[in-house]
């Protein structure tokens, strides 16, 4: 196992600092996400001085970290108990923090089968915009006490405070993987997926990189036996979804800016203007192109999702991340002012006016 | 410390002229159906925390989302207080009324609106049952997976105001993890989409905020759950132990084997035996605990994972492993426990169902607890247990015709929550705080947390009209409650953080 410190003490007071003078804080880990979301203005917080493995019990599938450990530590301790966090979250860097994690929100190809970041947690310890240290949710799988701030913390991307611990459910690895290549085209792919998710198989990624469809069964022996008897497929060399969760296929290496529609299950097929790469099944695609925001934006919700750019907006001060609706920007705002009233943690990363 | 809405330390409420109100909702809505006397009132003085009863101003019925709108608006310009309630299945008395104020009853709103095989999901009003959508989807080989005991008279609507649970969430998540996107009306009567068909939204996710908020932060109006396949197969294993402590044991046992059951359920002894009279369930009477484990999924793996798990059960000192000879025997080893409430409530005139969480390996502990608590406040204990995800229902039995024994029961109750806090657990697994829970929510939190929940209902509803009193303590009643714990002499856990 990795250092464990606890540096907790020092980020409060970087913290209560802040408060004091009124200073924004730029919150990160490793920077492996930093090309995601607005650019930050403010004085560093490293998280990663604090870090190491607070508590691991096997048998409860809980793992307590604080934030700043390396999610490559965290995934090593899981593995040797046979165990892991479903979600898959990418790392997009060699140094990727467990806080980076939660904050950033971001899972991986197993997501609609297993869920998201933010499904697997528990409970979280946080520096608030008051400048304290408190925890919420805890160690156990079920808790309803009070508001469920854990799970708001991810995805906020630090700007409702900072994650300085986070409890996750952890489960047991399949005992039984295949990785599956089928040569069809998307249309023929998106129609069988939509078939294929009405039925119990042991689905757990799905993709179409344009040339073929890329399936990965996890399960038991016999179902993942059976199924692959059933979908008689080639089968596919298994580095494939760790190069698409990291962003290493070919598709990405194109110079383009790269986007996310995260879309509905069973979407059509979308004529996008650029390079296109299915995920999730068809519930999320993967772009790269040059068409103007609104272009990119305007497809998506038309087809009832959202699009997000996975790359820096220049100086146009853009947001990134999809529009909200005045309403509810109205009630980010105030939910952000309540936790932050002093504006202190990451502003504008998400939104210029959050 | 009573639970019922207390002026002097929960906060002052407008003062509603009943008279006017409903004159000016009669005039505004002509078309609503609005209850206003007594005994109309009477069948909606309490949610399923019968013990606990207030008598609510008015209650109103809507049958259009823009009737909640309209009803919405007149309140907030008026400052007059409103409680949501769905079916009224709750057990901590979040849709317990209060005297100034309207109880707005979604449970007209009962229509699905969409199922969508291909999408796998489904649209609903909120006062759809909860087995209803998993029926309206049968035909399409599709199910919704949260399935609280109460499912058949449960709201969808209060499910996502309770993130409520069922005996299938170690495996398939609770509400939280099956909701696609809530439609929900603010306290001023503004609709609000949260979440999408998408299975990610941009900004702060503000479904997990709502779900699990007792009708605290808005109304929800509309609901799109996810839809799972049906799994292929289903296998129930029934094993008995003659300690607690063994079962408990089985249940870390069968994780550490690397599998994930979709319902692993104890009962005790006294639970087991209350079940047995009232279904005929076929359990073995003399058990101290059984275990119920439910494996499903496809033919193959659960056929291995049955031999597994009985390997397990047996290594852990089961006294006997019984798999379901059919489907018959499945559902009727399942309807012991889904009825153990009820069943445990013939023992006895009444009884009270607590609902903490511990970590699983507290269990031996917690129960030997339980089990001293209940000789030293003279009440029996029987104890049902969602053992798969360490969620705890403790049945107080009790009789509260005699003098005293509410409040001893009561007592124990709470007693019980701050030995599940102890422990590192929490005190509401399912049910949520509602007014039950909410002089414990001031063991589980500290003053700087719950204000910080105050900031997250000041955010969304400022003027504090929706559900006042619920689910969150004022620091005022936190202090008093902290004080009188003290000045009894029996603060359970001096270790605790106070205030
Ligand atoms: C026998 C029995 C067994 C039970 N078993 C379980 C179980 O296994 N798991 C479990 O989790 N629970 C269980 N419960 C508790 C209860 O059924 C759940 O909490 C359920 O979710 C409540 O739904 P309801 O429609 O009855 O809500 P209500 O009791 O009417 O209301 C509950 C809360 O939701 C709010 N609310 C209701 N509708 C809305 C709306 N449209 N918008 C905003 N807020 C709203 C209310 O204000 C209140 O705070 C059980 C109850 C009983 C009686």
């Amino acid at each position: 196992m990795g250092i464990s410190i606890d540096a907790s003490g020092q980020l409060l007071e970087q913290v209560v600092e802040a408060l004091a003078t009124r200073s924004p804080l730029r919150i990160q880990g490793s920077d492996s996400k930093a090309h995601l979301g607005r650019p930050v203005i403010g004085e560093t917080l490293d998280t990663r001085v604090h870090r190491g493995i607070v508590s691991y019990d096997p048998t409860e599938l809980v793992v307590t970290v604080r934030a700043g450990t390396s999610l490559t530590e965290l995934e090593q301790v899981l593995d040797e108990q046979g165990q892991w966090l479903p979600c898959e979250a990418p790392h997009l860097g060699a140094g990727a923090t467990v806080g980076g994690m939660v904050a950033a929100g971001l899972s991986g190809p197993r997501r609609p089968w297993a869920g998201s970041v933010r499904d697997f947690v528990l409970g979280t310890r946080l520096i608030t915009g008051h400048g304290k240290h408190l925890r919420f949710g805890g160690e156990v799988m079920k808790n309803v006490a009070g508001y469920d701030v854990s799970r708001l913390m991810a995805g906020s991307f630090g700007c409702l405070g900072v994650i300085t611990e986070v409890s996750l459910k952890v489960l047991p690895k399949p005992r039984a993987v295949a990785n599956l290549r089928l040569q069809t085209d998307v249309a023929t792919a998106l129609r069988l997926l939509a078939q294929w998710g009405q039925q119990p198989l042991p689905l757990s990624a799905a993709c179409h990189d344009g040339e073929a469809l890329h399936i990965r069964l996890e399960g038991g022996e016999g179902s993942v036996a059976s199924a692959r008897d059933r979908l008689g497929c080639e089968t596919l060399e298994p580095g494939f979804w760790e190069a698409l969760r990291e962003h290493r296929l070919a598709f990405f290496a194109d110079p383009r800016p790269l986007w996310r529609l995260s879309l509905p299950n069973a979407t059509a097929p979308l004529t996008l203007p650029g390079a296109q790469l299915v995920d999730w099944g068809g519930a999320q695609r993967w772009l790269k192109s040059e068409a103007p925001l609104e272009e990119v934006r305007r497809i998506a919700s038309q087809a009832g999702g959202h699009a997000t750019c996975h790359a820096l907006q220049g100086d146009s001060g853009e947001s990134p991340f999809h529009p909200l609706p005045p309403l509810l920007m109205r009630y980010h705002q105030q939910l952000k002012t309540q936790l932050d009233p002093m504006g202190i943690f990451n502003p504008g990363r998400l939104y210029a006016d959050l | 410390m009573n639970i019922l809405y207390d002026e002097r330390v929960d906060g002052e409420l407008p003062k509603v002229d009943k008279a006017a109100l409903l004159a000016s909702l009669r005039e505004r809505m002509p078309d609503l159906d609005i209850l206003h006397r007594d005994e109309d009132l009477r069948p909606y003085e309490c949610d399923g925390l019968s013990a606990y009863r207030t008598t609510p101003m008015l209650v109103a019925l809507p049958e259009r989302i823009d009737q909640v709108q309209a009803l919405l608006r007149l309140c907030h310009a008026q400052r007059v207080p409103v409680v949501a309630r769905g079916a009224g299945t709750g057990l901590s008395g979040g849709a317990l009324p209060l005297r100034q104020g309207v109880l707005l009853v979604m449970a007209r709103f009962n229509r699905i609106l969409e199922i969508s095989p291909e999408g796998r999901f489904a649209r609903v009003q909120p006062g759809v049952r909860n087995l209803a959508i998993s029926q309206t989807a049968a035909p399409y080989g599709l199910y919704y997976a949260p399935d609280p005991s109460s499912q058949i008279a449960c709201s969808i609507g209060g499910n996502v105001a309770e993130n409520a649970g069922g005996v299938h969430c170690l495996k398939y998540g609770l509400t939280v993890h099956n909701l696609l996107k809530v439609d929900i009306l603010t306290v001023e009567g503004e609709a609000m989409t949260l979440g999408s068909e998408a299975l990610d939204s941009p900004g702060f996710d503000l479904l997990a905020l709502f779900t699990g908020s007792e009708g605290m932060l808005g109304i929800v109006t509309e609901v799109t759950v996810k839809l799972l396949p049906k799994p292929q197969v289903a296998k129930v294993l029934l094993a008995a132990f003659d300690s607690v402590e063994r079962a408990g044991r089985a249940v870390a046992d069968i994780i550490a084997a690397g599998i994930i059951p979709g319902g692993l359920e104890m009962m005790d002894n006294l639970a087991i035996r209350a079940a047995e009279d009232f279904i005929h369930a076929g359990y073995p009477v003399d058990a101290a605990a059984i275990l119920l484990c439910e494996l499903d999924g496809v033919e193959a793996d659960v056929h291995d994972d049955c031999r597994r798990v009985g390997q397990v059960l047996e290594q852990a000192g089961a006294t006997e492993v019984r798999l379901a000879r059919d489907e018959a025997e499945r559902v009727r080893f399942w309807a012991g426990r889904k009825n153990a409430f009820p069943a445990v409530g013939r023992l006895s005139p009444d009884y009270y169902c607590m609902d903490g969480t511990i970590p699983r390996r507290e269990l031996p502990g917690v129960l030997q607890g339980i089990a001293t608590l209940s000789v030293e406040y003279g009440l029996r204990v029987a104890n049902v247990f969602h053992a798969g995800d360490g969620n705890m229902h403790p049945l107080i039995l009790f009789d509260a015709n005699r003098p005293g024994e509410l409040e001893r029961a009561e007592a124990l109750g709470g007693r019980i929550l701050e030995l599940c806090v102890a422990v590192g657990g929490s005190i509401t697994g399912e049910h949520g705080v509602g007014r039950e829970k909410i002089n414990q929510m001031c063991a589980q939190f500290n003053a700087d947390e719950i204000t910080l929940f105050h900031g997250i209902k000041a955010a969304f509803d400022p003027t504090g009209l929706l559900n006042p009193g619920k689910n969150i303590p004022t620091l005022h009643r936190c202090a008093e409650f902290g004080a009188m714990h003290v000045h009894m002499g029996q603060l359970p856990f001096p270790e605790l953080e106070r205030f």
